[in-house]
């Protein structure tokens, strides 16, 4: 029994240190270090940082072990931590222009300024088991050599702006407030800056599955994935004190820009419009669904019939975090037998009456037969 | 990495007094405020994430962590018993970070956070209840949206609820709510009492505690002051009924109190027995006894322990 005899506290205690041990596994096989696993498993490292909603490899990396790679769980425990942290303002808003590339590919053009850059990527393999790997084989180094930095890597979004042929970014004054559903509660509608953050920290399987049923024609949007990039950027701080910005470091993100077609509303000629996705680490499916959410979402925005679930703000929005989803759907393993009780005497009740009604139209039946 | 370790430490020094930051339970405080101000209103606040799973508590624990005090005496029960194990999880957090006493007696606690029950023991103007909220929206379940319930409350507009009710009527012959039973609040605001059973409606009348709600996942507090007029509701000619036993608790013989009901045994044996723990446990102490005599629970755990 679970609840109700004493002695819960126990329980609990000794569940814990079952789960600590089926956790370390076979004491003879080396305990996993965080090293190992943000080395060797940076993509699940990529996802519980933008799940869990704060970039840092290390931590994610014990989110991770204490997880039993659990990474919904894992991206819970980054959140659980992260909220306890001060918070010391906002930085400025990171400029992927000036990334220091890694991967870039566009779909829109066979080439274009800048190359395509096809990076670290499973594209292109074959999905053949490796049994090398499992033998611990070592894979041949790849080749190197000296390459001058750009300076800026054009966006492909801005190589179309030229004949004005897609829409532009929304001008930003530069004292508007920056939303954040961590500080202030999601109201509905929300905003665009608001939406974007939702779906960087929303479940990525949850994102795929919405971003899919558009190519499928629930609210489509015809998608080109105008770029995909992949690398390092700076982020600036703006120092009060100092009144200047300061660099606080570098951070790895995946940027998706999808380029959509718009038939035009009596305000604006038909042009391309944009859906926008952005993910720290290494995410790119990830960011690819969450543009062609970003897109659908628009639907209001841009005078589009609204007619499926993922151009429904408050169905994506309210459902997208899988650490609210997971808590509440396992909320159901806590005893609810005070409400069942209630249940119970109300279906005894009603079954009560429904066979005395039965039993009284059975006798008239009877009665009448008798007649 | 020592940082990393220490940090997973609650009663270390890297979080402060029940966990949350003191801004942060000024902001908690000032929705509690307006809540108090307005009963019934669900004010929105910018719930934080908890060390727990959303919808183990975290509205409640918030609510609970924003007003508790060093001198606090906290009673923490889940269905109505201080044993169960998100009950026993839920008291362990804030014994860790805030060192405050805790106790199972309903009379001497000074904060008691509950879910899904309202303790027996009639509370005082020195108590306050805090109750976690899964769902604070009462009309959740017959409008999905958000942006329709809040203009449906702003206008006062229920009649959705009613025709439900109604249709109970029409279907049932009676209102077919069991628990999470809707109430009025004050006569101005239809509200959720969380799912307590609707047995426990009528104690929110004009209680002399302050009862404050917290739903952390869907980020809304509400309240009900001390003497506030809270009414189920119902028909004229179908008035609001509370949940009858047709026998008393079959430990410590008391009627009129919710009853869990327990398989004893693989024949489909049961008993009813006191929801509330702390109360059976009280009148058994004095003397009470129920149609078993003995909770047979407890042979069980004296084996147990025995072993």
């Amino acid at each position: 029994m679970y609840v109700a005899v004493k002695g819960g506290e126990k329980a609990i205690r000794n569940a814990h240190k079952l789960m600590a041990r089926d956790r370390r596994g076979d004491t003879n096989v080396p305990s996993l270090s965080l090293k190992q696993i943000s080395e060797q498993l940076y993509l699940s490292v990529s996802r519980v940082m933008a799940e869990g909603s704060l970039y840092d490899v290390e931590l994610a990396a014990l989110g991770i072990k204490q997880s039993r790679g659990d990474l919904i769980e894992a991206a819970f425990l980054m959140r659980a931590y992260r909220t306890t942290l001060p918070r010391f303002g906002y930085s400025k808003p990171i400029d992927t222009a000036k990334m220091l590339i890694r991967r870039r590919i566009s779909a829109t053009y066979k080439d274009l300024p800048g190359g395509q850059l096809l990076g670290p990527t499973f594209d292109y393999t074959q999905r053949l088991l490796d049994f090398k790997l499992a033998a611990d084989g070592e894979a041949p180094a790849p080749e190197t050599q000296e390459f001058e930095k750009e300076e800026v890597m054009p966006r492909v979004t801005d190589l179309l702006n030229d004949e004005g042929l897609i829409e532009q970014d929304a001008p930003i004054a530069p004292d508007a407030p920056v939303g954040d559903l961590t500080r202030e509660p999601l109201t509905f509608p929300a905003e665009r800056d608001l939406r974007l953050q939702n779906l960087a920290r929303g479940d990525e399987g949850f994102l795929l599955a919405l971003g899919y049923s558009t190519q499928r024609g629930f609210g489509r949007t015809h998608p080109f994935a105008g770029e995909i990039r992949l690398g390092e950027v700076e982020v600036d701080f703006f120092m009060e004190e100092l009144g200047f910005e300061v660099p606080l470091g570098t951070m790895t993100v995946t940027e998706c820009q999808m380029i959509n077609q718009f038939k035009g509303s009596a305000s604006a000629p038909p042009q391309f419009t944009r859906g926008y996705g952005l993910v720290p680490g290494q995410g790119e499916r990830k960011v690819m669904a969450m543009a062609l959410v970003d897109r659908s979402l628009r639907a209001e925005e841009l005078g589009e019939e609204i007619d499926s679930p993922t151009q429904d703000q408050e169905f994506v929005l309210s459902h997208s975090d899988n650490v609210q989803a997971t808590g509440f759907v396992e909320h159901l393993k806590l005893p609810h037998y005070v409400d069942f009780q209630s249940e119970l005497e109300l279906i005894r009740k009603v079954r009560k009456e429904w066979q005395e009604k039965r039993n009284a139209a059975e006798q008239e039946l009877v009665a009448e037969a008798a007649q | 990495m020592t940082n990393l370790i220490e940090a997973q430490d609650i009663s270390g020094e890297h979080y402060n007094f029940a966990y949350l930051d003191e801004q942060t339970k000024r902001m908690i405080r000032r929705a509690i405020l307006k809540g108090i101000a307005i009963p019934g209103y669900q004010v929105p606040f910018a719930a934080r994430e908890m060390p727990m799973p959303y919808g183990w508590g975290t509205g409640g624990v918030q609510v609970t962590a924003a007003v508790i005090g060093k001198d606090d005496c906290l009673k923490m029960i889940d269905q109505g018993s201080d044993d169960t194990t998100n009950a026993v999880a839920l008291r362990n957090f804030f014994v860790e970070t805030t060192g405050v006493g805790t106790t199972t007696k309903t009379k001497d606690a000074s904060i008691i956070q509950t879910r899904h029950r309202i303790p027996e023991e009639t509370l005082t103007k020195d108590q306050v209840l805090v109750y976690q909220v899964p769902i604070p929206e009462p009309l959740r379940f017959l409008e999905p949206r958000e942006t329709e319930t809040r203009k449906m409350h702003a206008l006062e507009e229920y009649g959705l609820m009613h025709v439900k009710l109604y249709e109970d009527i029409a279907k049932f012959g009676h209102i077919a709510t069991a628990y999470a039973y809707p109430v009025m609040v004050q006569g101005r605001y239809v509200m959720d009492p969380s799912p307590t059973p609707k047995f426990d409606n009528p104690k929110m009348d004009q209680m002399e505690a302050l009862q404050l709600f917290g739903a952390g996942r869907e980020k809304r507090i509400y309240a009900i002051p001390p003497h506030t007029n809270v009414v189920s509701l119902d028909f004229e000619d179908h008035p609001f009924e509370v949940t009858k036993f047709e026998q008393p608790c079959a430990i410590c013989g008391a009627e009129n109190v919710y009853l869990d009901e327990v398989i004893l045994d693989n024949d489909g044996n049961r008993m009813f027995v006191c929801s509330d723990s702390d109360f059976c446990e009280d009148r058994r102490a004095a003397g009470h006894v129920g149609l078993l005599g003995t909770n047979p629970l407890d042979a069980d755990k004296t084996t147990e322990e025995a072993e």
